[in-house]
């Protein structure tokens, strides 16, 4: 009986304390919800109110509400489509060229062991350090340069002309670029995971008569799933904004063939001073965003929460 | 047939000697257990005879054939890890079958072999299942199972049993002793647990720092340990040692001056000369306390542990010596309290100063 009684008591007071614990909790979490929502909403409702007005910045005066007729001239924008197609084209590119080289490369790597490995390991990482504006101007001035760059000596040693490769491939030179600062993440990423693949499991396998392929194909790569994924999932996120290389290098032309979405929005908001349909643009490109998020959950989220 | 045989193999890390040269018979159907104190090259000496290691010197046989050079796979060896080493994001039936198809064998004969060793270790309720969704003890049988399914000349264990908790460990012991029968396989298992050696063992290699100390059955070991190592090693409590000088000897008794402050007859034959270095040996349950006054030795008691059925009293001689003494498990002296000590002479193993067992065959033929 005394215990029974015992036994009530305590959960009661428990429950009380647990309810002020959490009143408490709030009272201590509300100034940084509160700072995290103003951050969020309040430029969120801006773009919302700026994206429904005619907003140029040449045309102070004529601010009127237009309702959406800024997302249709964005939408119908001859630099929408090529600007959305090279945005998907880019983020796909350099996300195969660097998944693919980054598990190549690293899985050379760990699997040769030679002087100076652990230098060679640093340099394969340091373009992941160098700024964008740095690195695209490295690439404009010294690798693609038609008179100066490495490639025209190249070219020129073996008697061909000189291919100006900003002007004439403006978009495969942006993925060289994104690709070569980019390519690093992966390979950081993939040599750490490839460090924790059981060394047991591979002698096992060579014990039953897998050769080194079949230990790449039939061990390493399903170990190496899940950080591939969350490659794919980081770099995306990086590459739907690229902007800086674009801008250094080719300024999204010629034509359109090197813009992407992010410069077509810098483009509308700060070439010809429309904030209106540059607010509609960022809305679009955050829309697509979200549908390449989604998508790619669904396609590789699988990996990620999947308990191996 | 699976006959190995092992000449003069060495190896060295980075210019350290690790294995300084074994010589091993080892032959069909044999249970072979290495045993060892950590670090004395067992998994080493496993490991070169899988060709997981590159050999520095001396070679390796099977079935007359030299194998020394031999890749891994084609050795006809199948190795079980003591981690299991399982393919995580493989079916336990494709963990099974890795191998098999990998060598391109026919599908329904991939299927029956891997049924087959499902069967023989009740797996088949699994061979869906991923090794994550396995316990320990249904992990370590599907790395047995892999082995199985290729059928090899031997079977090479490294400690299997250690990451499984003790009661698996049993069940598992007894499943190995088991398979073995079965399957009548020639097998040679890593451990540095003795019951799984003495219990497990057809022959027990007994190996410290890279030599082998002492090669025979497990009973053989333990009652005629080649020399120190070998009876400080086997036995659990180990050996109580008593240094002393050799007193008179005899065509078949000598006299041993235990530095303890007692004299003891053996039944042993020595060519040593009076007066040597000698040490003597006796294990725990051939010790026994007798009434005060009719001892050989007068001991110190020191702690004591009851384990119900025996108590292990640890005692002190003068000395200094420690020594251990199994009795019913209902005794228990008090510590501090003074012991008289008779020994079982006919047990008592005597070792010369380089450690090496005086021979006592004369006395155990008798
Ligand atoms: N790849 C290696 N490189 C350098 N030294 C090694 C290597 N493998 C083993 N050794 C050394 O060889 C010695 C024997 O190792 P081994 O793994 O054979 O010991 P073991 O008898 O299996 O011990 P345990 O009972 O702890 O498993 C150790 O001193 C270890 O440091
Ligand atoms: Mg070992």
């Amino acid at each position: 009986m005394t215990t029974s009684a015992l036994d009530t008591s305590p959960p009661a007071t428990q429950t009380k304390s647990r309810k002020r614990g959490l009143k408490i909790g709030w009272f201590l979490v509300s100034p940084s919800v509160l700072l995290l929502l103003l951050w969020m909403v309040v430029p969120l409702a801006m773009t919302l109110y700026f994206s429904t007005i005619r907003y140029n910045l040449l045309y102070p005066d004529e601010e009127s509400f237009v309702g959406l007729e800024n997302f249709e001239y964005f939408l119908t924008d001859p630099g929408f489509m090529p600007g959305a197609l090279n945005t998907l084209t880019l983020v796909g590119s350099v996300l195969l060229i660097s998944v693919v080289f980054g598990v190549l490369i690293s899985a050379l790597l760990e699997a040769c062991e030679f002087w100076g490995r652990g230098i060679v390991r640093v340099m394969l990482i340091s373009p992941f350090f160098i700024m964008p504006t740095v690195s695209a101007l490295l690439w404009k001035n010294l690798i693609f340069h038609p008179v100066s760059g490495i490639l025209a000596a190249v070219w020129k040693f073996f008697g061909a002309q000189p291919v100006d490769w900003l002007a004439q491939h403006p978009l495969f030179s942006i993925i060289m670029i994104v690709s070569w600062q980019w390519l690093p993440f992966a390979i950081l990423l993939l040599m750490t995971a490839m460090q924790s693949l059981d060394q047991e499991q591979k002698e096992a396998a060579r014990l039953e008569g897998a050769g080194p392929i079949a230990i790449f194909w039939h061990l390493t790569l399903p170990h190496l799933a899940r950080p591939i994924a969350v490659v794919v999932m980081i770099e995306t996120i990086f590459l739907l904004s690229i902007f800086a290389e674009i801008f250094t290098t080719t300024s999204g032309g010629p034509g359109f063939e090197s813009t992407n979405l992010a410069y077509l929005i810098y483009n509308q908001a700060l070439l010809q001073f429309d904030v209106g349909m540059a607010s509609a643009g960022g809305l679009i490109a955050v829309v697509i965003a979200n549908i390449a998020a989604l998508v790619l959950i669904r396609l590789i989220g699988k990996s990620l929460t999947d308990k191996q | 047939m699976a006959d190995l045989k092992v000449r003069n193999l060495k190896k060295a890390f980075e210019g350290f000697s690790i294995i300084k040269g074994i010589d091993l018979d080892i032959h069909d159907r044999e249970f072979v257990v290495f045993v060892g104190p950590s670090g004395c090259g067992k998994s080493t000496l496993l490991r070169l005879i899988a060709g997981l290691e590159d050999v520095s010197s001396g070679n390796i046989e099977l079935d007359g054939k030299d194998i020394t050079e031999v890749a891994p796979a084609k050795r006809d060896l199948a190795m079980v890890f003591q981690t299991y080493a399982l393919y995580p994001h493989m079916t336990v039936r494709k963990n099974l079958s890795f191998g098999l198809d990998l060598s391109g064998a026919p599908k329904q004969e991939v299927k029956d072999k891997v049924e087959n060793a499902a069967r023989i270790l009740e797996l088949d309720p699994l061979l869906e299942r991923k090794p994550k969704q396995l316990s320990g003890g249904q992990r370590q049988r599907v790395a047995i199972g892999r082995a199985i399914v290729r059928n090899p000349k031997i079977f090479l264990f490294d400690e299997p049993l250690s990451n499984l908790d003790a009661a698996l460990r049993v069940q598992m012991r007894l499943e190995l002793a088991r398979l073995h029968q079965d399957l009548q396989a020639t097998m040679i298992y890593v451990t540095h647990d003795q019951v799984e050696a003495m219990t497990l063992a057809t022959k027990v290699v007994v190996l410290n720092s890279g030599r082998v100390e002492q090669v025979g059955s497990p009973l053989e070991l333990y009652h005629h340990p080649a020399n120190l190592f070998v009876a400080g090693f086997l036995g659990t409590p180990t050996m109580g040692f008593l240094t002393g000088n050799l007193g008179q000897t005899a065509a078949n008794a000598c006299e041993v001056k235990l530095d303890a402050r007692a004299n003891i007859s053996l039944p042993l034959a020595t060519a040593l000369a009076p007066g040597s270095k000698v040490t003597l040996g006796i294990r725990p349950e051939h010790i026994n306390i007798v009434p005060a006054g009719e001892g050989l030795l007068s001991v110190t008691a020191d702690v004591s542990e009851r384990l119900g059925s025996d108590t292990y009293c640890h005692v002190r001689s003068q000395s200094g010596e420690m020594l251990t003494v199994r009795v019913r498990g209902d005794f228990a002296p008090k510590f501090g309290e003074t012991l008289d000590l008779s020994f079982d002479t006919a047990h008592c193993h005597l070792f010369d100063d380089s450690g090496k067992a005086i021979d006592k065959r004369i006395q155990s033929a008798a």
